[in-house]
């Protein structure tokens, strides 16, 4: 991760990429600031799904004429190429999901309804998004364990210090995020599996902010199961991944019931497959798959630690231009952390200043960010984000510096 | 400055919402609602004290939120103090179809209210504007009591 990038990349020519950074939003040339919520897609994704409905289509593992093979190969090609992507040991470790939520689901309620039971702990932390909490409680008050929480510091670290007494064998899965949506805070995913797998828990990685923008390899973290969404890394809404440990994968139960899943049917009982396509029923998302190898091969063109020296070269420049504002209170640690800066002025409320900014052309985001616990932890009701991908540039903060200057005099 | 920004934000709004008026508790209040905005974090608690006739008697609220929640609170409460109830669910309404843009020819009963009309360009904030109007409306319901609204229900 901390390798020097190789080769200097040229970051302006990327931006052309990218269609929707021409748009203009409310007369102003458009600053995307929200990629943390969705990432835009570069034109080579967008090919890559007309290509497949042009050249492709057919429903996969059925049909027996040449588009089926075709799109078949295709999502199958997909599934590998993800896998390489995170270092699995195979692509049988990569299930198809909807995104980051269903595949925390998927663990929730079907690894957890065979291996959670009454009395038993899931450790989570105070920082996690509602996707990977929610589903937790809905576990909890199925089968009667205890949701446990590791806290957060004010500095917006996780208080590891704690561990030892939160980390104990009644615990059966520690389930945390990767870097925080909220807080930036990048946590020490290798360390905080290791000790899990000392008292035998197994442990879940929400690596919806990380996914696209560092590099990852499961085996190096050395986690059980690890999900992201596709469309907050250039790839398109409606597709992500659950990676899971061969063989913790295995000992899953099916979750969805229906086609595509099965080896054989009778009225009254069925068989299904093997893991993935166990956990893959239905007609999947072809197409997002696909697109997401896209999306993949785009990032790794560009490089995973020329994108995240990126990121923190824009989230550090930003930290130090927000800190010049009048009143202002920046929420998260010091870099390295992830490409989002969470903030808020005495002067304008979240919401006040994310319609301000949206009329200069600015896309901010205001409000908890599926983190309302969090924000209750730091006696806030929300903030306002700003979130940073490749294609965003420095010109673009000194812009949004300006705005937020303007928007302090006219609301005080 | 967009003059759409310039309408949604007009001094008398950005006034109110600074020094919002009729703000504290009120001690013999007949009803309390507690109104929430989960989708921003605004909340309202809004008190609520009847004359022998069923009107508003008096009517305080505190709380905290964007700009437009906290102003619609203050001139709604500044509008409604010493209003009967028929009034009351008049003005409700002519508000509500002012911010969504159903009227364009608010009542001129309204007030300083109609400078809000603004909120119509801004799909998102009606809730903002609302959130005050949802809970004096279910104090009249309620009569009595405790109540908590959400604008996500």
């Amino acid at each position: 991760m901390h390798r020097k990038a190789s080769s200097p990349v040229d970051w302006t020519t990327i931006r052309q990429d990218f269609p929707i950074l021409r748009e203009r939003a409310h007369g102003h040339p458009l600053i995307y600031f929200d990629s943390a919520a969705t990432s835009q897609k570069p034109r080579t994704v967008l090919d890559a799904l007309r290509d497949y409905y042009e050249h492709e289509n057919a429903n996969v593992h059925r049909g027996l004429h040449e588009l089926s093979s075709r799109a078949t190969e295709a999502y199958e090609k997909a599934r590998e190429r993800v896998a390489r992507y995170l270092g699995a040991a195979s692509a049988d470790e990569i299930v198809f999901t909807r995104g980051t939520t269903e595949s925390i689901n998927l663990v929730a309620q079907a690894w957890g309804g065979k291996f959670i039971h009454n009395g038993d702990v899931i450790l989570l932390t105070e920082m996690e998004h509602h996707s990977n909490l929610v589903p937790w409680q809905l576990l909890a008050e199925r089968t009667g364990a205890r949701l446990r929480f590791v806290p957060v510091r004010d500095n917006g670290t996780l208080a590891l210090d704690l561990l030892p007494s939160l980390l104990t064998p009644e615990v059966k899965l520690f389930a945390f995020t990767h870097i925080s949506n909220s807080l930036g805070t990048i946590n020490p995913v290798a360390e905080l599996c290791h000790k899990a797998h000392t008292v035998g828990a197994l442990t879940l990685v929400d690596a919806a902010q990380s996914a696209g923008h560092m590099p990852i390899d499961v085996q190096e973290l050395g986690c059980d199961f690890l999900a992201f969404s596709g469309h907050k890394m250039c790839g398109p809404t409606g597709i992500g991944v659950l990676y899971g440990r061969g063989d913790r994968l295995d000992s899953v139960p099916p979750w969805h019931g229906g086609g595509e899943m099965i080896v054989s049917v009778n009225l009254e009982k069925s068989t299904f497959k093997k893991a993935p396509h166990r956990f893959e029923a239905g007609t999947p998302n072809i197409a997002g798959a696909i697109g997401l190898a896209g999306a993949i091969e785009y990032i790794e063109r560009i490089g995973r630690v020329e994108i995240f020296e990126h990121d923190l070269d824009l989230t550090r420049y930003a930290m130090e231009r927000l800190a010049e504002l009048p009143d202002i209170r920046i929420l998260g640690p010091d870099t390295p952390r992830g490409a989002l800066v969470g903030f808020v002025m005495k002067e304008a409320h979240p919401h006040d200043l994310t319609t301000f900014a949206d009329q200069h052309g600015l896309a901010l985001r205001g409000g908890h960010h599926c983190n309302q616990p969090l924000m209750r932890r730091f006696g806030l009701t929300g903030t306002t984000r700003a979130s940073f991908y490749f294609y965003n540039t420095t010109e673009e903060i000194d812009r949004m510096i300006e705005i937020l200057h303007a928007a302090a005099r006219f609301f005080s | 400055m967009s003059p759409e920004l310039e309408e949604l934000y007009q001094q008398v709004i950005l006034d109110h919402s600074r020094r919002p008026r009729n703000f504290g508790n009120l001690a013999d209040a007949a009803v309390l609602v507690h109104g929430d905005n989960p989708a921003c974090g605004d909340e309202i608690h809004l008190a609520v004290k009847f004359d022998s006739d069923g009107g508003l008697q008096d009517i305080k609220f505190t709380g905290h939120g964007c700009a437009i929640s906290q102003a619609s609170a203050s001139m709604m409460t500044m509008k409604l103090k010493g209003k009967s109830r028929p009034d009351v669910t008049g003005m409700l309404h002519a508000f509500h179809d002012l911010v969504t843009g159903e009227t364009d020819d608010a009542p001129k009963t309204l007030g300083d209210l109609r400078l809000l009309r603004g909120v119509r360009k801004f799909p998102l904030r009606v809730k903002c504007a609302m959130l005050a109007w949802r809970a004096v409306e279910q104090a009249l319901q309620q009569n009595a009591g405790e109540a908590t609204i959400s604008t996500e229900q």
